[in-house]
């Protein structure tokens, strides 16, 4: 089937046998000028994170998994504390409408819920998912990225990027297949 | 024999170790990992033992709605409560359920955090195993309301009524804890999922299926920076379900320790019931495991050294329990010096109900001790029948604990007894047929083992990859 729009390119999308030549072969695109790429591994590998730049202060997750927290304690006493006192107020032998000792386990419940809730879906947003298509699936061999195999993709986005000099640059790493990714 | 000889004989006679027995067995590589999982779903014709077993879950799971269609007419009166004894074998399932349930997290959230490599193997499997004891837990609450079509009322929600939950009331807390660890433990698991959901997609042949863990992964491509966020979350998640798992059974103990009756008006209960619902937890895990294994032919993953463990986190936990059994005694007929106190504990040990109470000693007491035998961690009908008696001790515990102290409480002109009708034996067994139904489903529909963090386990050992020459241990050694 012929394309019938031409895309503009993705990237150069490079194939390894072995997460050390993958991180090898980040740390070499890295030196060499390159910022925009991205590894595509089965597996979370940590150094690999690291060498493409992407380092712990630019992971809001945990921003994210705090405020909802903060929001969860407030609320979830906010909600106890109104509920008792104002909504729906209940003389109970003249003890007090707001006794935080008896409010803690709904406010640790909801600290607890509204945070779960902002981490996981925090993580889901800011990974940008769902996406069900993406340029990087177009790769023949791709799918081992989920199985047995180590991606590399240096981006067109980068400044530097030049298709030749990128081509060469990840096959003399080492890599078993180097591929152009169309858009 | 000088004591030196004797010494080393015993050293030199041959002992079963588990030390040696790996977590994975060797020779896997990645790929090996995620065919031999992804295969058990992925493979074409489902076994015959899974269709007999999805027969006796789907009998039970129909008796269930059957039973609770009845009680929908008629009302909770088709169940054996009564005057006194209103919380009887609903209230008891339900405990006993949610504390089935602890195991999983335990095994996911705190084992992760503490390290511990060999928890992978079993984590999802005993995540699911979670939502699905909780779901079988829920049922019996909303069904005790009498209503429950007017469920969505335990919740604070604004109302022309003007009425509010009262939350300096236990079952309210319980509201809270039960729903938000619910939903706690589905998202965990379904993070957990993600990325081997994406492996799922990339393995299946047929476009549909493809399309099917496509659309359930969200589009997960194994993006570096998708990684180091996901991580992230994992041991975020796996931080909060840790104080939330210890906080549903304390909470579901305040339900009996706020109350006033003997037996129930106990400070050491949330301790006492944390331990009873990690040790009947695990002990369901390996009645579940220790079938499932064989069956899918998975003992290269759930190896002999998971089930040492879990064994071990039984005899640990069963011990606390039975120390919490000889604190009832010491409390309730020596230190309290409450006659209510000490007939309670008199009529438990010689009552009408004594043979239950001698019974779930026998089971949760003295079976567990069994595990101090490393030959009996080992053996695997051994391990499974310990994990079936704990599993009814743990029952009876329940009953002794809820039931027992009801029928006779202060006045002896409120003195009842229980005896379930058909309808609380239907809607029991009715949710062992619901769980078994959907832990079928599960292990027939999603990898029950976690590929990626099994990978990732084999990338830190160094192994992992395939060679031509042979297996990577070869090319080490030669």
């Amino acid at each position: 089937m012929t394309p019938v729009k031409k895309y503009p390119t993705y990237g150069v999308m490079a194939e390894f046998k072995t997460p050390a030549e993958l991180i090898a072969a980040t740390h070499a695109a890295y030196t060499a000028g390159y910022r925009v790429m991205d590894a595509y591994t089965p597996f979370p590998i940590e150094e690999v994170s690291e060498t493409i730049g992407f380092h712990k202060h630019h992971n809001k997750v945990p921003l994210a998994t705090l405020t909802g927290g903060i929001l969860g304690l407030i609320g979830g006493f906010s909600l106890a504390s109104l509920a008792s006192a104002s909504w729906y107020p209940l003389n109970i032998a003249g003890r007090p409408l707001i006794p935080w000792p008896a409010f803690i386990p709904v406010t640790f419940e909801c600290t607890i819920l509204l945070a779960g809730l902002s981490c996981a879906f925090g993580m889901i947003a800011m990974n940008g998912l769902p996406q069900p298509y993406h340029p990087v699936f177009n790769v023949p061999g791709f799918s081992r990225a989920t199985n047995d195999r180590f991606f590399l993709c240096i981006e067109a986005r980068d400044p530097m990027y030049n298709e030749d000099a990128v081509m060469d640059l990840l096959r003399s790493a080492n890599a078993t297949e180097v591929t152009k990714v169309d858009g | 024999m000088t004591p030196t000889n004797n010494t080393a004989a015993v050293l030199d006679a041959p002992k079963i170790s588990f030390d040696n027995v790996p977590i994975i067995a060797h020779g896997h590589t990645f790929d090996t990992v995620t065919t031999k999982i992804s295969q058990v779903v992925l493979k074409r014709g489902t076994p015959n033992w899974w269709f007999g077993a999805f027969l006796v879950g789907g009998a039970g799971l129909t008796g269930l709605l059957f039973a609770l269609t009845v009680l929908v007419f008629k009302g909770v009166g088709i169940w054996g409560n009564n005057q006194p004894v209103g919380w009887a074998w609903d209230i008891t399932n339900f405990v006993w359920w949610i504390g089935i349930g602890h195991a999983g997290t335990l095994i996911s959230a705190i084992l992760l955090l503490l390290k511990q490599d060999w928890r992978t193997s079993i984590s999802r499997f005993s995540e699911a195993m979670t939502i699905f004891a909780v779901a079988c837990a829920g049922i019996f609450p909303v069904f005790h309301t009498g209503r429950p079509w007017v469920a969505y009322w335990l919740f604070p929600l604004p109302n022309t009524m003007g009425v509010w939950p009262q939350f300096r009331s236990p079952l309210v807390w319980d509201v809270f804890a039960v729903s938000t660890y619910a939903t706690m433990s589905i998202v965990f698991w379904y993070v957990g999922l993600i990325p081997d959901l994406g492996t799922m997609r990339d393995q299946a042949k047929s476009l549909f299926v493809k399309k099917i863990y496509g659309a359930l992964s969200m589009g997960w491509r194994g993006s570096t920076r998708h990684w180091s966020r996901y991580e992230t979350a994992c041991l975020l998640l796996a931080g909060l379900c840790t104080p939330l798992v210890v906080s549903v059974h304390t909470v579901v103990s305040f339900d009996f320790a706020v109350g006033i009756i003997p037996g129930w008006h106990t400070t050491f209960f949330p301790p006492y019931f944390v331990a009873g619902a990690v040790y009947s937890g695990f002990a369901m895990v390996l009645t579940l495991a220790i079938p499932a294994r064989k069956l899918f032919g998975l003992e290269d993953f759930i190896t002999t050294r998971h089930l040492d463990n879990m064994a071990k986190v039984m005899l640990a936990t069963g011990l606390i329990v039975g120390y919490a059994y000889s604190c009832e005694p010491f409390f309730g007929l020596i230190y309290s010096g409450n006659r209510y106190e000490h007939f309670l504990m008199y009529n438990r040990m010689f009552g009408p109900y004594a043979p239950f109470y001698w019974t779930l000693v026998l089971c949760n007491v003295i079976t567990p001790n069994f595990l101090w035998i490393r030959k009996l961690r080992s053996n695997v009908v051994a391990l499974f029948i310990i994990a079936i008696v704990v599993n009814i001790g743990m029952w009876l515990e329940r009953f002794v604990i809820i039931g027992i102290s009801l029928t006779r409480d202060f006045l002896p002109s409120s003195w009842g007894g229980f005896k379930p009708t058909i309808f609380d034996i239907m809607t029991f067994t009715g949710t062992l047929g619901l769980f078994l139904t959907l832990m079928l489903l599960f292990l027939r529909g999603l990898p029950s083992i976690p590929m990626f963090e099994l990978k990732a386990m084999l990338h830190a050992d160094g192994l992992g990859i395939e060679s031509e020459v042979g297996t990577f241990e070869e090319e080490v050694v030669g």
